[in-house]
């Protein structure tokens, strides 16, 4: 459950709340968060993951590596 | 109100066939002979444009050079997302002090930004225009922008709605542009060719992936052209921004231009790169530099015989506020704002315009019984001089408080606006008074003259050692005017062989802030 926003690098921008397919990003503290339990790391939905794809600072969506990846249900 | 019953696009659809018409036969305001046209709308006035064309563009600063020493306009910042990567941008970097395009303050909701206009018009009666430009790109934030034109479209529908785009969702919102009346329409559009766009553009986000190189610049030319094929279809007045990069799309806009212009493009806007190493950006860090005045007022005088060139832009911000030399946005933040009691006054804002257009047409008016005077001289001489204002089209600001120098050339054919030199110090740590005279000096160096309400004994000795004269003999009168009766007085002393003419050499843009909120 995977992908997490470097907050000290977010712009704030907003680009990437609209395009996640599991709504599991929101505005918080003044920078986005994603939230674990939603977030499926994009797949069943695009190639790439949509948060990574759109935003404009490099390695800052990433994958959060103190959690188990996100397992597609079977 | 029902916007979209006022403004059904089928209602426009009438027009459309004159007015293309009309754009088509157009080639180009204030024509001027000698060389080339003049920059849109100045001569005088209307010049050769078409009346529904003229009603357009006369009262928005950003598309009429004349009328931007007189209107004001205003960005809100309701855009934040962005859908490309550019090499010139860094939309991190905010100083209070900076002004370029992608930089903002504060992100403003569809109803803060609707309350912020109220507030500006009532405060700024000559602000004439709305422009969404950012901080991100419009039509990456269709919803917060549309609500936004909608808002004050029912609140404030004097206001003419524009907006800034990059292009590769245009064709999607033409039709939502055109059922909200938003009827100027600007797209940044550096290249044609998808193999410069790929040393501009390192990445598009399109249809749910990212795109690099060649692939995300052809996918975002083919939209940026298409885009403003269907604007110009709907009578949409559009100008086309384009960043000059040496050694990168330089002369590759000479194509730009042709391409734009064969679509219907009414505007060219070619803009100098800003990349001054600590915005951070792609271009700033790999030490790529910007032109210098004479190598964009080259490519500017190259282009203008296809179409209208705009030379008085300030590359603004996407919060900006009041005339396009000054920044008033410091008085208006959110805070501010919602602690204003505003009321719209249609009324008082049609009166005060009433009283602005008085003044441009005694300008015009002064500026064409000065030309009379010229009329039968004949010279190749043309010089440049610049100018200390603080708007109106009058000489009006003291030499050691201009921010920025307006630039005219004057020949036998009259004063032309050429462009604009910033000059203000504001963000450059370390630098005192003395290198302050040296900065304008490097900024202006390429004029030989400079027109001022007032200037100091010390920097009256500098200039003329650097070879610039200080005139304040016109103080508080019309530029044009003013410069056309120095230059007839120049060309007297060069024919009688009092002084001799010489050429000026270059002088350097400067980078960086543009203008203090103080």
């Amino acid at each position: 459950m995977p992908f997490k926003i470097i907050s000290s690098q977010c712009t704030s921008c907003s680009a990437c709340e609209p395009e996640c397919p599991n709504v599991a990003i929101r505005e918080k503290g003044g920078t986005f968060v994603i939230d674990p339990k939603k977030c499926t790391e994009c797949i069943g939905h695009f190639d790439e993951p949509q948060c990574v794809a759109v935003c404009p600072v490099d390695n800052t969506c990433v994958i959060d590596t103190s959690l188990p990846r996100y397992q597609a249900p079977a | 109100m029902d916007i979209s019953a006022q403004h059904d696009a089928s209602s426009n659809v009438a027009d459309v066939g004159e007015i293309m018409q009309a754009i088509a036969e157009h080639k180009g305001c204030g024509t001027t002979g000698g060389s080339g046209k003049a920059s849109c709308g100045s001569g005088a006035g209307q010049g050769d444009l078409p009346t529904e064309i003229w009603e357009k563009v006369k009262n928005h600063p950003c598309y009429s050079e004349e009328a931007h020493h007189h209107y004001a306009r205003m960005h809100v910042a309701v855009a934040p997302a962005c859908n490309i990567q550019c090499n010139y941008c860094n939309r991190k970097y905010d100083c209070a002090n900076e002004s370029r395009p992608g930089v903002v303050s504060e992100k403003l909701t569809p109803e803060q930004a609707a309350k912020k206009v109220l507030a500006v018009a009532s405060t700024i009666p000559q602000m004439t225009v709305l422009g969404i430009a950012g901080p991100g790109d419009p039509l990456a934030n269709p919803e917060k922008t549309f609500k936004t034109f909608e808002l004050i479209y029912n609140t404030a529908p004097d206001i003419k709605l524009c907006l800034s785009t990059n292009g590769l969702m245009l064709p999607d919102h033409v039709d939502t542009i055109a059922k909200y009346n938003v009827d100027h329409v600007t797209i940044t559009i550096n290249m044609v060719d998808p193999e410069i766009g790929a040393q501009i553009y390192p990445w598009i986000f399109y249809k749910h992936k990212r795109y690099t190189g060649y692939e995300a610049a052809k996918i975002l030319t083919d939209r940026q052209l298409q885009g403003l094929e269907m604007l110009t279809e709907r009578g949409i007045l559009c100008k086309i921004n384009s960043v000059m990069i040496p050694g990168i799309n330089d002369k590759h806009l000479v194509e730009v231009n042709k391409a734009v212009k064969s679509r219907g493009a009414f505007l060219h806007n070619i803009m100098p790169l800003i990349s001054a190493p600590e915005h951070g950006t792609v271009f700033g860090l790999n030490g790529q530099r910007g032109p210098s005045a004479q190598e964009l007022k080259a490519l500017q005088d190259s282009c203008e015989g296809e179409m209208n060139m705009m030379r008085h832009c300030r590359q603004c911000r996407a919060d900006a506020v009041g005339l396009l030399g000054e920044d008033r946005s410091a008085e208006f933040t959110t805070d501010k704002i919602m602690a204003m009691e505003v009321k719209y006054d249609a009324d008082t804002r049609k009166a005060y315009q009433a009283k602005v257009e008085e003044e441009r047409i005694a300008k015009v008016a002064a500026k064409k019984e000065e030309l009379a005077e010229l009329a039968g001289a004949s010279s190749d001489i043309k010089v440049l001089a610049a100018v200390a204002t603080k708007g109106s089209g009058l000489i009006n600001e003291h030499f050691g408080h201009a921010k920025e120098f307006q630039v005219y050339e004057l020949s036998t054919a009259g004063a032309k606006f050429v462009g604009h030199r910033r000059v203000d110090l504001y963000c450059q740590g370390g630098y005192g008074e003395e290198d302050s005279l040296e900065t304008i000096i490097r900024a202006i160096n390429d004029c030989h003259a400079v027109f001022v309400a007032k200037i100091g004994g010390c920097p009256k000795g500098d200039l003329i050692k650097a070879g610039i004269e200080p005139v304040d003999q016109y103080a508080h009168e019309f530029i044009e005017k003013s410069a056309i009766a120095w230059f007839k007085a120049y060309l007297d002393k060069v024919n009688s062989g009092e002084i001799t003419h010489v050429e000026r050499g270059d002088a350097a843009i400067r980078q960086g802030a543009l203008i203090s909120a103080a």
